[in-house]
């Protein structure tokens, strides 16, 4: 007889865990008994459900998991006496559960309450895989995290054709599938498969699988329709006790797969990761230590490894912070904080775009895809327009061929694109975005232009990224009219848009800025007409620092070496490159303008520029080294050390976060995060910004206390 | 029945709930209850192509909220038929299902179908029979229909009024019987074959019907003898000899013999004739011996050649006056083998196509029986009957 994984948790005392779970929505588990005819007797059917609909998913917490575990136990009673014959468990409606639930997190007082809610996690699904009949998972909805172990932990598993998705977010979350996804999912599907779901797909956006993935993968056994989903399950179930239905898992590792895939998979896996994302998150190198070792160790020994490594980064920095940014980019960030009423905001029933290049088309094409409106699109050049309007055409017909919009659509978007040279066909549009080249005086003329032929009421925007809205709306007869909306390259992409508020913009400027943004499926942030608004300000800051460590004589490797610890998905020098030296070089000269004191300009990035690149790649485009050119540019001075260069980016980025919040720039720390995250791509794990550099203590150091009272760090 | 012969190819239904919200489907939608029936029926004929359905009929009472919207088409679409079937709802009260069959017989006699689905459901707990009607003024004005004729119950007592040999015993004790036979047909596994099992949602979880839950096996004379008589002080109709408040689905496939023939579908009825009639609204009960009549005519049948009587139980007196018109006794045992509506439960107008789904059985284990009846009584004073010959017939033993 196998030995028995749970048995290490029945003498778990979870008391103390309990203490803390207040408020706590529970998720109760329902026993109803339903027959099976072919292989006779009674499968219990174990439902869990929240008594909230689909918006609250079903999650776990110390009440719902104790109430499941006794519930099971009592089953196991059951089977042992021969009254029931199987053992199913399913969700409410659309949901099976969505893991453990993040807002109490904060409620987790220390590591050794931490390691007890893995235990319990552990105790309570393992019981699935020893009930001493088999055990079925009917994945009737979402399955996230630990609601997806729940699955992994029962004997056999089906799933619903309309299931929205299944996944295992932990690592994007700073943490690993700890209630035994770690060991049971690469023993189901093989390595390569569960480093696919468990590792690479959480680091792509955290990407999810659809049902018929987990068919193909093998999470799955059967898949069935929705709609006689629980129906078709109960006979799969029957069939299977009854044996006679055969369940194949083709994926199952062979011993050929054990002794020569499996390491090399991983090891391949985590050269990939260094060279992607770096060494400083945890949770995916956690991961993959686990997943190597899940070939050898038994199931027992498998979910021990689990406990211990789960529980070190359940009280660590970076899961508290990763917390804090999922919060802050699902919850805060869709709340828009500054930003006036939404009563404000007038509809957007007609949009024009000054200027054909390539940020005007982007953004034409964006609002035209999402909000299929009339999108009127010009430029002083026929040719131009003529340019920009044939190229959203292709996207269109691009966007068909691939099968993401209907021909019928795809025909009302083509007939809603209008070219033009001239303003007056902006006479009908609710907004006008202005998109053309960074330079005031050409802007204003723009607007003043503009300002003869729209209507009365109609809001006009620029999508400058370093010019003054206010500088530039003085020509405006009516300058309340005016909002920036900075959108960033490439707009289909990039997740946000900072909406400017000048010193004289109207409630309804800003809030139509605003619901522009939301219905283009982007997060807003309100920020104050600043240079550089937030993301470009710091990351002025950043690069204006790593450019004049160059010029001071620091070598580029001790430049990257300062920055590394800050987790970035990228080194300054490959950002420069990245978003054009000769764009770089014009923010940094924009910031040294207005904050001359504080910000560096930089003659050596302007040399670069001539130059057109810092790294000499190979034919593949991968970096073999600084070109001689940049390496000459090193300047001839001592240079910093790394020590001293790392002190001053921190505690720079720390006094201009300090500054911002001063003049208002956003209303709190945690707007800055949501920009550095949705807007550079700064880390999850590291909450973005202004948590990081509490834990340095850079804030203090800067301005004597902290950013967060108290610090977003782990427990000890 | 001149021009195609049309077949009944097999029918289904879900276990049959208590209505109210102490049933089985309190917290399961009507029109879902109709879409697992369909898929079910698909199911279990793969030699059916779904594509080539040429019509869905589905009927249903009271056509509001989730019995509402067309049904026959909704219920296409959510049981995954493809969109290029058509479908349509209908109604007549309790023969709705029987109406949907007969209706899309006649297409198909007519050359105009192949293939079609009929059926029917009744979500009595959701959508109690009589809420929010709304009855011309002129019925009561004009005397056309007096208000009781509304109240099936006090149609079903005047049955007793009308014909005094129709006593409170004989109703009590074909009640008690429909309850018997019942039983007998669930131990000998009869029923069972032909439902689906629906999950059950709940606040408690999820179940899974899979039998009526209405039965009340055991029943005695004396218990019934004590029931109260609730639509009359010391009357005589109570719910040990009516039928319950009920939540069901059922559904058919019909062909042309040739298509069924040609894609090797299975017969298990041909359909002889079919007919309605109406009587006076106050005695509703004593519809189906007109519609009978009628369709036997039709046929150039008679009463005599009816082997297996599948009529519906909504109250044993009704059914009672059927039986003395025709001079057949109360026990006959051709008449509800394996009992009726009393103990199942009739969801109105699902219970047609209840009836067939039984007839239709019975004729597999009857090979020495050439013609059935299907008959029921409808609102308002009406009755229907379908005559339907054996396949499996072997000639008179």
């Amino acid at each position: 007889m196998k030995k028995s994984a749970v048995a290490q948790y029945e003498s778990l005392d979870v008391s103390p865990l309990l203490a803390h779970a207040t408020g706590e929505v529970v998720t109760h588990s329902y026993v109803r008994y339903v027959p099976l005819p072919k292989a006779g007797g009674v499968l219990a059917l174990v439902t869990l459900d929240n008594g909230k609909d689909h918006t609250r998913p079903n999650t776990l917490g110390p009440q719902g998991l104790v109430e499941l575990r006794d519930t099971l136990l009592e089953l196991k009673d059951k089977a042992h006496k021969k009254e029931i014959a199987a053992v199913g468990i399913t969700g409410s409606p659309f949901i099976l559960a969505a893991g453990a639930d993040l807002s109490k997190v904060g409620d987790i007082p220390d590591k050794a309450t931490g390691v007890l809610m893995v235990k319990l996690g552990h105790h309570t699904l393992g019981l699935l895989g020893e009930m001493g009949v088999p055990s079925f998972c009917f994945i009737n909805g979402l399955a996230l995290g630990g609601g997806l172990e729940i699955a992994l932990n029962a004997d056999y598993r089906t799933v619903s054709a309309s299931a929205a998705a299944l996944a295992l977010p932990e690592v994007f979350l700073g943490l690993i599938p700890g209630w035994g996804g770690a060991w049971l999912l690469p023993n189901l599907i093989g390595i390569k498969n569960a480093l696919t779901v468990m590792v690479e797909n959480p680091l792509k956006m955290n990407r999810t699988l659809k049902p018929e993935q987990a068919l193909e993968l093998g999470i799955a056994d059967a898949m069935f329709p929705a709609a006689r989903f629980l129906e078709d399950s109960v006979e799969f179930a029957d069939e299977v006790v009854a044996r006679t239905r055969k369940v194949k898992r083709p994926n199952e590792p062979s011993a050929l797969e054990r002794s020569t895939v499996w390491p090399i998979a991983v090891n391949t896996a985590r050269k990939m990761l260094r060279e992607r994302i770096g060494t400083v998150a945890q949770s995916p190198y956690a991961a993959l230590d686990l997943l190597a070792g899940a070939t050898s160790a038994t199931k027992a020994a498998g979910f021990a490894a689990e406990d211990d490594v789960l529980a070190q980064l359940i009280a660590g920095d970076q899961f508290r912070a990763s917390v804090y940014a999922f919060m802050l980019t699902q919850k805060r960030a869709k709340l828009t904080p500054g930003a006036p009423d939404r009563e404000h905001a007038q509809p957007i029933t007609k949009v024009g775009v000054v200027g054909a290049g390539l940020m005007a088309r982007q953004c034409a094409f964006q609002i035209l895809r999402r909000l299929e409106i009339p999108v009127v699109i010009s430029d002083v050049s026929e040719e131009r327009v003529l340019d920009a309007t044939q190229w959203m055409e292709a996207e269109i017909t691009a966007l068909q061929e691939k099968g993401r919009v209907h021909s019928d659509t795809a025909n009302k978007l083509r007939g809603l694109i209008h070219g033009t040279t001239s303003m007056q066909e902006f006479a009908s549009c609710d907004l006008v975005i202005e998109a053309v080249f960074e330079e005031i005086s050409v802007k204003r003329e723009v607007f003043q232009e503009l300002e003869k032929h729209v209507s009365a009421d109609a809001i006009l925007a620029s999508n400058t990224s370093s010019l003054s809205i206010g500088d530039i709306a003085q020509v405006l007869k009516h300058p309340s009219r005016m909002v920036g909306i900075h959108f960033f390259n490439p707009v289909a992409v990039m997740p946000l848009v900072e909406v400017v508020r000048a010193e004289k913009s109207s409630d309804a400027a800003v809030a139509t800025g605003v619901s522009l943004v939301n219905k283009l499926k982007k997060t807003a942030i309100v920020t104050a007409d600043t240079t550089g608004f937030v993301v470009n300000r710091l990351l002025a800051k950043l690069l204006g620092e790593a450019m004049n460590a160059i010029e001071s004589g620091t070598p580029y490797d001790v430049v990257d070496q300062s920055v590394a610890p800050l987790g970035l998905p990228m080194g300054p020098f490959k950002l420069l490159e990245l978003v054009g030296l000769q764009v770089g070089a014009h923010v940094l000269d924009t910031h040294h303008a207005a904050f001359p004191d504080r910000f560096f300009a930089s003659e050596a990035l302007k040399e670069l520029v001539g130059h057109g690149k810092i790294y000499d790649r190979d034919a593949k485009g991968k970096v073999t080294g600084v070109s001689s050119f940049a390496q000459g540019l090193v300047g001839s001075g001592p240079g910093f050390s790394a020590e001293e260069l790392q002190r001053r980016v921190y505690e720079g980025l720390a006094d201009e976060v300090w500054r911002m919040l001063d003049d208002g720039v956003v209303e709190g720390p945690e707007d800055i995060d949501v920009a550095m995250i949705l807007g550079a791509g700064w880390p999850f794990h590291m909450g973005g910004l202004t948590p990081f550099l509490d834990r340095v203590g850079a804030s203090e150091k800067a301005r004597g206390k902290t950013f967060h009272t108290p610090p977003i760090r782990g427990v000890a | 029945m001149q021009g195609n012969q049309v077949v009944f190819v097999d029918g289904v239904r879900t276990p049959f709930g208590r209505a109210g919200d102490k049933g089985m489907y309190w917290d399961t939608r009507a029109d879902d209850m109709i879409v697992s029936a369909i898929i079910g029926l698909l199911g279990r004929n793969p030699n059916l192509p779904p594509d080539k359905i040429d019509d869905v009929a589905i009927a249903a009472t009271t056509q509001e909220g989730d019995q509402g919207l067309t049904l026959g088409r909704t219920a296409a679409i959510l049981a995954g038929l493809p969109l290029s079937v058509p479908g349509f709802a209908i109604d007549r009260m309790c023969a709705g299902a029987m109406t949907a069959v007969t209706t899309l017989a006649g297409g198909i006699a007519a050359g105009a179908y192949d293939i079609a689905l009929a059926g029917g459901v009744e979500h009595m707990g959701r959508h109690p029979l009589g809420r929010d009607i709304d009855p011309n003024p002129r019925f009561l004005a004009e005397k056309l229909v007096s208000p009781d004729a509304l109240n099936m119950g006090i149609t079903a007592e005047r049955l007793h009024d009308r014909f005094p040999e129709l006593t409170k015993e004989r109703a009590d004790r074909f009640g008690m019987m429909s309850q018997t036979k019942v039983e007998a047909a669930y131990q000998a596994g009869h029923i069972q074959p032909d439902l689906i099992p629906v999950a059950l949602r709940s606040p408690e979880g999820y179940g899974l019907a899979t039998e009526d839950e209405g039965r009340r096996p055991g029943t005695t004379m004396e218990a019934l003898s004590e029931l109260k008589t609730p639509f009359r002080p010391h009357g005589k109709v109570t719910a040990g000899n009516a039928s319950p408040l009920t939540d069901g689905a059922t559904v058919a496939a019909l062909a042309s013999q040739d298509v069924a023939r040609a894609l090797g579908l299975g017969v298990k009825m041909r359909m002889v004739s079919f007919a309605f009639a109406g009587v006076e609204p106050e005695v509703m009960g004593i519809g189906p011996i007109p519609s009978t009549e009628k369709a036997l005519a039709k046929a150039g049948l008679k009463i005599e050649d009816i082997g297996l009587f599948e009529l519906n139980e909504a109250f044993a007196v009704q059914v009672l006056s059927l039986l003395d018109h025709f001079g057949i006794a109360d026990d006959d045992p051709r008449v509800n083998p394996w009992g009726g509506a009393i103990a199942l439960g009739h969801p109105l107008a699902a219970s047609g196509v209840r009836l067939m789904i039984q007839l239709a059985r019975q004729f597999e284990l009857h090979p020495e029986v050439r013609y059935g009846l299907t008959a029921m009584c409808v609102g308002l004073g009406q009755g229907g009957s379908v005559i339907w010959e054996n396949p499996h017939f072997t000639g008179a033993q």
